[in-house]
């Protein structure tokens, strides 16, 4: 009998994910590995990561990582990428990571029109720290620092990272993907695959915004959570390519 | 070219001498007194086919620089007094990495946003860090453009050498001033990264750089060992210029700049019969703990004469041990202490003659 | 024919895999992992697996692999 679906090569061989069970971080963190693998980029990648639930990328990962400060994958990556123009350069963040103690970092790196790839997973949480209220928390969601539900007196509305990114003109593509079905997960390891080779044709900044689903903290079995990804988070944040300069070129 | 005096600013030494140095790209953010490091490196690194980035911030600088510095590169950050507040977290994070990461601070005022005048108040800063945890950085206190160029050198050798972080501590006096100075040629050999530095993992499996520690006792011992690296740094790398100590009953002590005012106020002392001698750390930290003792051993006594509230005042009090006596000739900010103004104070303390005595102008 | 293999040291029984194989393949287990939760495990008496992967895809943990 022949593999037909097996661990990819550019992960670890012992890794064991530190995610909790029916994370969709493994899924995401497949999908990268699958996609080093494919483009063949295992030996020229150096990986920013960040701190939250995916601290830990670099024992799953078998490339180089360095890791950067809360929210700061973004200027880290910049750092390695203007020194080894010719690396592949990502960052794995998550939203509170990517877009709320780094948002500065994240938007002036598109700005710039670095030419990297950034991953940003949005649970609409602070995962690692127990599900506080994040910069991608929904209205009316109850966290443990909302716990009369998000409400914009108390704390503002929701970001819409991968359209706030699609703004910048230094960004060659940016997508919103999902994780909840099949459909989903094909859909976004073909925008990963776009992010990836922006890079690769030196386009500009590649983003992908993956929802995923965080059954701890919201307090649901994993497929209850993935009925809340599609009922209430794909509603508020709408799945699609907000900017795609793949045919266009690089922007003058 | 490199044997010839040049006059030239010292924001603009150290520039020229980073570049000389190897500086493959400079991240940065404008700040007064530094900013001319900056305008300097911008236009000078295209020409060479080297980086620059404007960055967003000083946060965002420092952590372009360290992400650099993983890669192995040469890479270098430049700014001020509040603007390194920020870069506090990096450079504990440096450390802990151990990542060669070069920083330039070009004091001004503080406390908050201070003023664009020169000081000395972030000797505590540079020495013993705002970031968090346990973690030395290595801290060289130019006081003349020419050591500006020497110290630059010296800093992306240090760094390299040792794997650790190094603070260049300039002040805007420094910074702003003309001096002739010699370029030469970057004296250090260059320092072999392959064994660590992040490169894709080719014929090898992924490396990775962090700080964060997951088993305890692997936690102990990596911060006992990079304790024990700054020990053979101590050993290896400590620098001090004394002057006139060898018959001195009082030995002034400075750090950067303010070393020039008391070298000329030995001088007048001097003339006046004051057997008055000088001590200079070159090397914050390590800290020329060891000598001062000695020095404080023959009965030497000390004034230290700093543009803060008494920061290095401190070190050279723990250095001393109650051996002999240690006073303070301070100002927090602005003017520099003249050559008069050291001398009627060191006049006031030897008429006291008891304790330690601290003269705040 | 297709067949499938699960990892139980990688698998924290989250049970996607159990609501996600359309031939209902994957059952719970008698067997518990480490911290005392059933494992899964694959039951195909009659041959139904076409190694559609779907089950593989869906997993979090990268705790089943799909032969054919």
């Amino acid at each position: 009998m022949q593999a037909v679906f097996s661990t990819p090569k550019s992960m670890k061989e012992d890794f064991k994910f530190t995610f909790c069970p029916g994370c969709d971080h493994g899924i995401a963190v497949r999908l990268v590995a699958e996609l080093i693998d494919e483009l063949n980029l295992k030996e020229n990648t150096i990986c920013s990561t960040c701190v939250g639930c995916s601290v830990f990328l670099y024992d799953f990962l078998n490339i180089d990582c360095v890791e950067a400060p809360h929210g700061r994958a973004c200027a880290s990556a910049t750092g390695v990428k203007r020194t080894n123009p010719e690396k592949f350069v990502f960052t794995y963040q998550g939203d509170g990571d990517f877009a709320s103690i780094g948002f500065a970092e994240s938007m002036h790196t598109a700005i710039r029109g670095e030419n990297i790839s950034a991953i940003c997973i949005n649970n609409t949480t602070f995962g690692m720290t127990g599900g506080q209220l994040g910069p991608t928390t929904l209205m009316g969601q109850v966290t443990t620092t909302s716990p009369f539900g998000r409400n914009k007196e108390y704390y503002g509305y929701p970001v819409k990272i991968a359209e706030q990114i699609a703004l910048c003109d230094g960004t060659a593509f940016s997508a919103r993907v999902a994780l909840d079905t099949i459909p989903h997960i094909n859909q976004a390891k073909q925008a990963l695959k776009k992010a990836f080779e922006v890079q690769l044709k030196g386009l500009g900044f590649g983003f992908v915004e993956i929802l995923s689903s965080c059954p701890t903290n919201w307090h649901m079995t994993p497929e209850e959570a993935h009925e809340w990804v599609k009922n209430s988070m794909i509603p508020e944040f709408p799945l699609g390519t907000f900017k795609d300069l793949t045919e266009v070129g690089v922007n003058k | 070219m490199s044997s010839e005096k040049v006059l030239i600013k010292g924001n603009y030494a150290i520039a020229q001498a980073a570049i000389n140095a190897g500086c493959q790209c400079y991240f940065g953010y404008p700040i007064t007194p530094q900013t001319e490091i900056g305008e300097y490196l911008s236009a000078e690194m295209p020409k060479l086919g080297r980086g620059y980035v404007s960055a967003e911030s000083e946060l965002a600088a420092i952590n372009m620089v360290v992400g650099a510095a993983a890669t192995g590169a040469k890479v270098m950050t430049s700014s001020s007094s509040c603007a390194v507040a920020l870069m506090q977290e990096a450079l504990s994070y440096a450390c802990s990495d151990e990542v060669p990461v070069v920083v330039v601070n070009v004091m001004r005022a503080g406390p908050g946003l201070g003023y664009v005048y020169p000081a000395q108040g972030d000797y505590n800063q540079a020495v013993y860090g705002g970031g968090n945890g346990d973690y030395k950085i290595i801290v060289l206190a130019p006081a003349t453009v020419q050591e500006c160029i020497d110290y630059t050198y010296k800093a992306f050798y240090l760094a390299r050498k040792y794997r650790n972080p190094v603070i260049l501590l300039a002040d805007g006096l420094l910074g702003q001033m003309m001096e002739p100075a010699c370029f030469g040629e970057n004296p250090y050999p260059e320092v072999d990264v392959s064994s660590w530095a992040l490169t894709g993992a080719k014929g090898r499996d992924g490396k990775a750089i962090y700080s964060c520690a997951r088993d305890e006792k692997a936690h102990i011992q990596k911060i006992h060992d990079l304790f024990k690296k700054f020990e053979i740094i101590t050993e290896n790398e400590t620098s001090y210029e004394e002057f006139e100590t060898e018959d001195a009953e009082i030995i002034l002590t400075a750090f950067g700049s303010m070393t020039r005012n008391i070298k000329a106020a030995i001088r007048v002392l001097r003339e006046k019969g004051v057997k008055a001698g000088g001590f200079r750390p070159i090397t914050l930290s390590p800290f020329p703990t060891k000598r001062i003792s000695e020095l404080a051993a023959d009965g030497k006594d000390f004034v230290v004469v700093e543009m803060n509230m008494g920061q290095m005042f401190k070190d050279v009090k723990y250095a001393v041990e109650g051996k002999s006596n240690v006073s303070l000739v301070n100002r927090p900010c602005g003017e520099w202490l003249s050559v008069e103004e050291i001398v009627s104070s060191v006049e006031k303390i030897l008429n006291k003659k008891e304790g330690a005595y601290a003269s705040c102008i | 024919m297709g067949l499938i293999k699960v990892n139980n040291s990688r698998c924290k029984s989250c049970y996607i895999c159990v609501n996600t194989c359309p031939k209902g393949l994957i059952k719970k287990s008698n067997k518990t992992n480490r911290l005392g939760d059933y494992l899964v495990e694959f039951d195909d008496k009659n041959n139904e697996c076409v190694a559609c992967a779907m089950c593989a895809k869906r997993c979090p943990d990268l705790a089943i692999e799909v032969y054919k």
